[in-house]
Protein backbone atom coordinates (compact mmCIF):
# COMPACT_ATOMS: atom_id res chain seq x y z
CA UNK A 1 0.00 0.00 0.00
CA UNK A 2 1.41 3.45 -0.96
CA UNK A 3 -0.72 6.76 0.22
CA UNK A 4 -0.86 8.78 -2.45
CA UNK A 5 -1.85 12.72 -2.12
CA UNK A 6 -4.32 13.56 -4.71
CA UNK A 7 -4.00 17.04 -6.10
CA UNK A 8 -6.64 18.39 -4.20
CA UNK A 9 -5.29 17.28 -1.21
CA UNK A 10 -2.06 18.47 -1.72
CA UNK A 11 -3.39 22.07 -2.48
CA UNK A 12 -4.94 21.82 0.90
CA UNK A 13 -2.10 20.95 2.55
CA UNK A 14 -0.17 23.60 1.14
CA UNK A 15 -2.96 26.08 1.89
CA UNK A 16 -2.50 25.15 5.26
CA UNK A 17 1.10 26.21 5.56
CA UNK A 18 0.56 29.52 4.21
CA UNK A 19 -1.85 30.57 6.58
CA UNK A 20 -0.14 29.12 9.58
CA UNK A 21 3.06 30.99 7.93
CA UNK A 22 0.71 34.26 7.21
CA UNK A 23 -0.42 33.79 11.41
CA UNK A 24 2.78 33.89 12.40
CA UNK A 25 3.89 36.95 10.05
CA UNK A 26 0.54 38.90 12.28
CA UNK A 27 1.87 37.53 15.18
CA UNK A 28 5.12 39.41 14.52
CA UNK A 29 3.32 42.75 13.34
CA UNK A 30 1.22 42.88 16.18
CA UNK A 31 4.14 43.74 18.74
CA UNK A 32 4.12 47.31 17.46
CA UNK A 33 7.14 48.73 19.40
CA UNK A 34 9.09 47.55 22.90
CA UNK A 35 6.24 47.80 24.86
CA UNK A 36 6.27 44.05 25.73
CA UNK A 37 9.71 43.89 26.76
CA UNK A 38 9.20 46.80 28.73
CA UNK A 39 6.04 45.43 30.52
CA UNK A 40 8.73 41.84 30.64
CA UNK A 41 11.49 43.85 32.82
CA UNK A 42 9.04 45.22 34.97
CA UNK A 43 7.15 42.69 35.97
CA UNK A 44 10.45 40.01 35.91
CA UNK A 45 8.04 38.11 33.75
CA UNK A 46 5.25 37.54 36.11
CA UNK A 47 1.33 37.57 34.49
CA UNK A 48 -0.38 40.88 36.35
CA UNK A 49 -3.65 39.72 37.70
CA UNK A 50 -6.35 42.87 36.30
CA UNK A 51 -7.71 44.66 38.73
CA UNK A 52 -7.37 46.97 41.96
CA UNK A 53 -5.83 49.89 39.03
CA UNK A 54 -7.87 52.09 37.00
CA UNK A 55 -6.77 53.67 34.29
CA UNK A 56 -8.69 56.60 33.21
CA UNK A 57 -8.69 58.01 29.54
CA UNK A 58 -10.99 59.45 26.86
CA UNK A 59 -12.35 57.15 24.54
CA UNK A 60 -11.83 58.92 21.54
CA UNK A 61 -9.16 61.24 21.74
CA UNK A 62 -9.01 64.17 18.64
CA UNK A 63 -5.91 65.20 19.44
CA UNK A 64 -3.05 62.29 19.95
CA UNK A 65 -0.70 65.26 20.74
CA UNK A 66 -2.18 65.70 24.42
CA UNK A 67 -4.15 63.29 25.84
CA UNK A 68 -5.17 63.63 29.51
CA UNK A 69 -4.26 60.19 31.77
CA UNK A 70 -5.29 59.57 34.70
CA UNK A 71 -4.92 56.65 37.00
CA UNK A 72 -5.88 55.17 40.55
CA UNK A 73 -4.73 51.81 42.67
CA UNK A 74 -6.44 50.95 45.49
CA UNK A 75 -3.90 50.61 48.29
CA UNK A 76 -3.73 51.65 51.79
CA UNK A 77 -0.44 52.83 51.22
CA UNK A 78 0.85 51.98 54.38
CA UNK A 79 4.62 50.94 55.49
CA UNK A 80 3.07 47.11 55.09
CA UNK A 81 0.89 47.36 52.22
CA UNK A 82 1.36 50.62 49.43
CA UNK A 83 1.98 50.66 45.78
CA UNK A 84 6.34 51.32 45.00
CA UNK A 85 6.07 51.62 40.85
CA UNK A 86 3.43 52.02 38.47
CA UNK A 87 4.28 51.37 34.28
CA UNK A 88 2.27 52.58 31.68
CA UNK A 89 2.95 52.10 28.00
CA UNK A 90 1.22 52.45 24.50
CA UNK A 91 1.03 49.77 21.92
CA UNK A 92 1.05 51.52 19.16
CA UNK A 93 3.68 54.26 19.63
CA UNK A 94 6.84 54.36 17.59
CA UNK A 95 8.19 53.75 21.27
CA UNK A 96 6.01 51.70 24.49
CA UNK A 97 7.17 53.56 27.10
CA UNK A 98 4.78 56.46 28.75
CA UNK A 99 6.46 57.03 31.72
CA UNK A 100 6.76 55.16 35.29
CA UNK A 101 5.72 56.05 38.64
CA UNK A 102 7.16 56.31 41.76
CA UNK A 103 5.16 55.66 45.47
CA UNK A 104 6.13 55.49 49.10
CA UNK A 105 3.73 55.10 51.68
CA UNK A 106 4.54 59.13 52.05
CA UNK A 107 2.02 59.69 49.28
CA UNK A 108 -0.71 58.92 50.67
CA UNK A 109 -2.41 57.74 48.30
CA UNK A 110 -1.36 56.05 44.33
CA UNK A 111 -2.73 58.56 41.76
CA UNK A 112 -1.63 60.61 39.20
CA UNK A 113 -2.58 62.10 36.20
CA UNK A 114 -0.41 63.80 33.54
CA UNK A 115 -0.88 64.38 29.42
CA UNK A 116 0.32 61.73 26.60
CA UNK A 117 1.36 61.55 23.25
CA UNK A 118 -0.29 58.80 20.93
CA UNK A 119 0.54 58.14 17.51
CA UNK A 120 -2.51 55.98 16.47
CA UNK A 121 -5.59 54.06 18.05
CA UNK A 122 -3.89 51.89 20.14
CA UNK A 123 -4.25 50.43 23.87
CA UNK A 124 -2.53 51.91 26.95
CA UNK A 125 -1.68 49.71 29.66
CA UNK A 126 -0.62 50.40 33.08
CA UNK A 127 0.62 47.92 35.32
CA UNK A 128 1.03 48.58 39.22
CA UNK A 129 3.56 46.55 41.50
CA UNK A 130 2.98 46.26 45.27
CA UNK A 131 5.50 46.36 48.21
CA UNK A 132 4.97 42.87 48.69
CA UNK A 133 5.83 42.53 44.42
CA UNK A 134 2.25 41.53 43.27
CA UNK A 135 1.09 43.15 40.16
CA UNK A 136 -2.07 44.42 38.77
CA UNK A 137 -3.22 46.21 35.89
CA UNK A 138 -5.93 47.60 33.44
CA UNK A 139 -6.05 48.24 29.79
CA UNK A 140 -7.90 51.07 27.63
CA UNK A 141 -8.27 51.33 24.18
CA UNK A 142 -7.97 55.19 22.78
CA UNK A 143 -9.52 55.85 19.07
CA UNK A 144 -7.13 58.58 18.26
CA UNK A 145 -8.49 61.15 15.33
CA UNK A 146 -5.17 62.94 14.52
CA UNK A 147 -1.98 61.06 15.70
CA UNK A 148 0.34 63.26 18.02
CA UNK A 149 4.47 62.14 16.83
CA UNK A 150 4.35 63.30 13.39
CA UNK A 151 6.48 66.32 11.88
CA UNK B 1 22.23 79.70 27.51
CA UNK B 2 21.09 82.71 26.50
CA UNK B 3 17.74 81.39 27.15
CA UNK B 4 16.09 81.67 30.69
CA UNK B 5 15.55 79.02 32.49
CA UNK B 6 11.27 78.37 32.37
CA UNK B 7 9.38 79.20 35.75
CA UNK B 8 7.27 76.35 36.40
CA UNK B 9 4.05 76.92 37.96
CA UNK B 10 3.17 74.44 41.02
CA UNK B 11 -0.54 75.16 42.76
CA UNK B 12 -0.90 73.18 46.26
CA UNK B 13 -4.41 72.72 46.91
CA UNK B 14 -3.94 73.60 50.21
CA UNK B 15 -1.53 75.99 52.29
CA UNK B 16 -2.20 74.49 55.76
CA UNK B 17 -3.16 70.96 56.41
CA UNK B 18 -3.47 68.84 58.65
CA UNK B 19 -1.42 66.01 60.17
CA UNK B 20 -2.19 63.02 57.47
CA UNK B 21 -3.96 65.01 54.84
CA UNK B 22 -3.91 64.69 51.39
CA UNK B 23 -2.05 67.51 49.68
CA UNK B 24 -3.02 67.48 46.17
CA UNK B 25 -0.38 69.06 43.54
CA UNK B 26 -0.53 70.53 40.40
CA UNK B 27 2.69 71.38 38.17
CA UNK B 28 3.42 72.40 34.81
CA UNK B 29 6.83 73.61 33.31
CA UNK B 30 7.33 75.11 29.82
CA UNK B 31 9.65 72.32 27.75
CA UNK B 32 9.25 71.57 24.29
CA UNK B 33 9.65 67.72 25.05
CA UNK B 34 11.34 66.96 21.18
CA UNK B 35 10.46 63.60 20.73
CA UNK B 36 13.49 62.52 18.62
CA UNK B 37 11.09 61.07 16.42
CA UNK B 38 10.62 64.35 14.42
CA UNK B 39 12.45 64.99 10.96
CA UNK B 40 12.98 68.71 9.80
CA UNK B 41 12.31 69.80 6.45
CA UNK B 42 15.39 68.37 5.02
CA UNK B 43 14.51 65.09 6.85
CA UNK B 44 17.13 65.18 9.55
CA UNK B 45 16.02 63.45 12.91
CA UNK B 46 15.69 66.50 15.31
CA UNK B 47 17.53 65.01 18.43
CA UNK B 48 15.43 64.10 21.65
CA UNK B 49 15.38 66.49 24.44
CA UNK B 50 13.11 65.91 27.09
CA UNK B 51 12.39 66.47 30.51
CA UNK B 52 13.10 62.52 31.85
CA UNK B 53 12.78 62.76 35.70
CA UNK B 54 10.46 64.66 38.16
CA UNK B 55 11.12 64.39 41.96
CA UNK B 56 8.85 65.63 44.73
CA UNK B 57 10.49 66.02 47.95
CA UNK B 58 8.30 67.72 51.31
CA UNK B 59 11.02 68.30 53.92
CA UNK B 60 13.80 66.46 52.04
CA UNK B 61 11.90 63.44 51.62
CA UNK B 62 11.47 61.64 48.26
CA UNK B 63 7.11 61.11 48.24
CA UNK B 64 6.58 61.53 44.64
CA UNK B 65 8.73 60.81 41.53
CA UNK B 66 7.88 59.84 37.69
CA UNK B 67 10.80 58.80 35.02
CA UNK B 68 9.32 60.43 32.32
CA UNK B 69 9.26 59.34 28.04
CA UNK B 70 8.89 61.34 25.10
CA UNK B 71 5.89 60.05 24.81
CA UNK B 72 4.69 62.53 27.29
CA UNK B 73 3.12 65.74 26.01
CA UNK B 74 4.77 69.10 25.36
CA UNK B 75 4.87 71.42 28.78
CA UNK B 76 4.67 68.51 30.91
CA UNK B 77 1.74 68.49 33.44
CA UNK B 78 1.67 66.44 36.27
CA UNK B 79 -0.86 66.22 39.15
CA UNK B 80 -0.42 64.17 42.10
CA UNK B 81 -1.06 63.63 46.20
CA UNK B 82 1.17 63.95 49.57
CA UNK B 83 0.36 62.81 52.99
CA UNK B 84 0.96 65.77 55.17
CA UNK B 85 3.39 65.08 58.22
CA UNK B 86 4.83 68.30 58.87
CA UNK B 87 5.78 71.60 58.17
CA UNK B 88 7.94 72.28 55.34
CA UNK B 89 9.03 73.14 51.96
CA UNK B 90 7.71 71.51 48.87
CA UNK B 91 10.39 70.63 46.28
CA UNK B 92 9.71 69.75 42.98
CA UNK B 93 12.65 69.30 40.44
CA UNK B 94 12.89 68.29 36.68
CA UNK B 95 15.73 67.12 34.97
CA UNK B 96 16.28 67.91 31.23
CA UNK B 97 18.06 65.26 29.03
CA UNK B 98 21.27 67.82 28.92
CA UNK B 99 21.23 67.66 32.62
CA UNK B 100 19.84 70.89 33.91
CA UNK B 101 17.73 70.90 36.73
CA UNK B 102 14.65 72.93 36.75
CA UNK B 103 13.66 73.79 40.73
CA UNK B 104 10.54 74.89 41.81
CA UNK B 105 9.32 75.39 45.31
CA UNK B 106 6.30 76.33 47.80
CA UNK B 107 5.65 75.59 51.35
CA UNK B 108 3.12 73.48 53.69
CA UNK B 109 1.96 74.33 56.99
CA UNK B 110 0.71 71.39 59.16
CA UNK B 111 -1.33 72.29 62.40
Amino acid sequence: MTTTVSRREAFALGAGVVAVLALGGADKAFAKNDSDDLIKAFTGGKAPVKGKVKLDLPDIAENGNTVPLAFTVESPMTEASHVTDVLIVAEGNPRGGLATFHFSPRSGVAEAATRIRLAETQNVIAIAKMNDGTLFMDTRQVKVTIGGCGG
Amino acid sequence: MSTPAPRPRIRLDKKEAKKGDLVEVKALVAHIMESGQRKDKDGNVIPRKIINKFTCEVNGQLVFAVDLEPAISANPYLQFKFKAEESGKVVLTWVDDDGTKIVGEDTITVT
